[in-house]
């Protein structure tokens, strides 16, 4: 069974998923997930051994299509609601530091 | 109110379909302030849409079986330069360029899409109090919630500001709010509907679907968005299934299952609604019995795992690069972690965090694999049910329309609404629930019919009985 749920394990799960959670919201969530992890224990605890894992409801496996050439999405339609964009494409702020 | 049925003969009979929409729109501007279930009304696009069909009857053609019926969409579906926003600050700006496959459908099928609805934030809630622009208000009794998460979809049609209307039933999106609000709604077999264009939030368990005020209109939209779509990888290769014709099939000899974990725990008004409808199809014909599947008892928390996990995953995509919103920071991890803050609504960051968590090393096995084991166990438990019974029958919801605040200090108690719900979204079958009796307050309770994958045609002649006998011709 898993230990309970600890605000610190809250506060890396929140820099894993790039959210910034200010003290009130750290109490909050670690309550409140802490809340449905709790009712989650009645599956944690089952033995399913042997059972396989259901990843899509009717089983399908790999769909593929002819390798044909069709329209696709114009560019600059696909710009025109982005933050910023720069020479047809997305421009972001710098992703690593400066050269010493 | 006129049925999309009736408003379809007469446009092709050549009454304006223009006509009609402006009817539509000034019922939107006297109800829309108080109730908020639009959060964009693209008159411009509407009136192109409704002169298009009256173009096309002009010329002597039919115009398609929705032809000139006002269609709201939630604001989840993709509608090309009209913004779609999830009810969130972080789609701000966002105008998609290209249309969800259903968009393209109702239009082919002659319908006019008048606007986007409000749902809570990208489809994650059962009340719509999670929307960024506020909640929308049951138009039954405006100081009670109209469910969610599509409950501005629901809110659309039970308010008559428009004849029918789309959603999304990840947990029970459609059925709940249409079960508050007093009006038909449907969770179509995984598939069976393209996902194209339809903004993810759990992508092995949302299915858009149709609101209608009648069984047989439901059934009419359903038929005109279901089929294979090449876009969407998961959608059913199987023809789609012929519906309208099967609305008067009745039930004669069919087995019908009342499902004890289906009703457990619901109020009592709730409880009388159920058994006054097995009642009602046991007189028009069908075997009743009694049936436990104690493994449905597991899917609320199978479900709290598995679409948070699913969600942490495809909300990733929203980091301020390519859509709506970007706080500005010095380098990009920073303004991913700006934007998302400042972005996202506090129950989505919930389910991210729980998602995220979930799929964690060291919590994965315990979490994410086991509830997709459970997933398992309850597709093959509702096979076994499936031998003895053609549908199952239950409650939609454990009580009627809830008031505002109620539940959203606990996220707990507001997943507990979706309880009767989820196990249908786990298995990819099909379900509808339809308006029947009154409990608390004279408020509608809404009956939930289950059948197997691609068993709509069955689903719709079921309901069908019941909506007749509650008095609605």
């Amino acid at each position: 069974m898993s230990k309970p749920l600890r605000r610190e394990d809250v506060a890396h799960v929140a820099k894993l998923a790039r959210l910034h959670l200010d003290e009130t919201e750290l109490d909050e969530f670690t309550k409140q997930l802490g809340d449905v992890l709790e009712h989650a224990k009645d599956i944690e605890s089952l033995d399913l051994e042997g059972v396989l894992p259901t990843a899509h409801p009717f089983g399908l496996v790999n769909v593929v299509r002819s390798d044909t050439v069709t329209a696709s999405l114009q560019r600059d339609a696909v710009l025109r609601s982005a933050p910023d964009a720069e020479n047809g494409r997305f421009a972001v702020p710098r992703i690593v530091g400066e050269a010493p | 109110m006129k049925t999309a049925r009736d408003i379809a003969k007469n446009v092709n009979n050549g009454s304006s379909a223009t006509l009609e929409l402006e009817e539509t729109l000034v019922r939107i501007k006297e109800q829309n302030d108080e109730l908020n279930v639009f959060l964009y009304v693209d008159e411009q696009g509407a009136r192109a849409a409704a002169q298009r069909v009256d173009e096309i009857v002009a010329r002597g053609e039919n115009a398609g079986p929705l032809a000139g019926v006002p269609i709201a969409l939630k604001d989840n579906l993709c509608t090309v330069d009209v913004p779609t926003t999830c009810a969130s600050k972080i789609l701000d700006g966002w105008r998609p360029p290209y249309s969800a496959t259903v968009v393209e459908k109702i239009l082919a099928a002659g319908a006019v899409p008048v606007g986007k609805t409000n749902l809570d934030e990208f489809a994650m809630g059962s009340s719509t109090e999670n929307s960024a622009f506020g909640p929308t208000r049951n138009p039954l009794d405006p100081s009670r919630v109209p469910g969610g998460s599509s409950g501005g979809s629901a809110a659309a049609v039970a308010s008559q500001m428009t004849t029918l209307s789309l959603g999304s039933d990840t947990g029970g999106s459609i059925r709940q709010p249409a079960a508050l609000c007093g009006i038909v709604g449907v969770k179509p077999t995984y598939g069976l509907v393209s996902r194209y264009g339809l903004v993810a939030f759990a992508s092995s368990l949302d299915q858009i679907g149709p609101f209608a005020s009648n069984v047989t209109d439901a059934a009419t939209l359903l038929e005109a968005v279901a089929g294979h779509d090449s876009r969407d990888s998961t959608s059913l290769v199987e023809p789609s299934p012929s519906l309208v014709a099967h609305v008067e099939d009745g039930v004669k000899g069919r087995r019908v299952a009342l499902v004890r974990e289906l009703v457990d725990g619901a109020d009592e008004d709730v409880v009388e609604s159920v058994m006054k409808a097995v009642e009602t199809l046991r007189a028009a014909g069908a075997t009743i019995f009694e049936l436990s599947i104690p493994e449905l008892r597991l899917g609320l928390s199978a479900y709290y795992l598995i679409a948070p996990a699913e969600a942490s995953s495809n909300l990733a995509r929203f980091d301020g690069v390519r859509y709506g919103l970007r706080v500005d920071a010095d380098d990009v991890a920073a303004m991913n972690e700006a934007t998302r803050t400042a972005g996202f609504g506090k129950e989505v960051k919930r389910r991210i965090m729980l998602g995220t968590y979930a799929l964690s090393a060291g919590y994965y096995d315990a979490y994410y694999g086991q509830a997709l084991k459970v997933r398992t166990m309850t597709i093959e438990a509702f096979k076994r049910a499936y031998q003895q019974a053609d549908l199952l029958i239950g409650a939609t919801t454990p009580s009627v329309a809830f008031a505002f605040g109620s539940k959203t200090n606990d996220p707990m108690a507001m997943y507990l609404s979706d309880v009767f719900t989820i196990p249908t979204n786990l298995s990819g079958d099909a379900a509808i629930s339809v308006p029947f009796g009154t409990g608390e307050a004279d408020l509608p309770v809404g009956v939930q019919l289950l059948g197997p994958g691609r068993s709509e045609a069955s689903l719709f002649s079921a309901a069908r009985v019941l909506e007749r006998a509650d008095g609605r011709e």
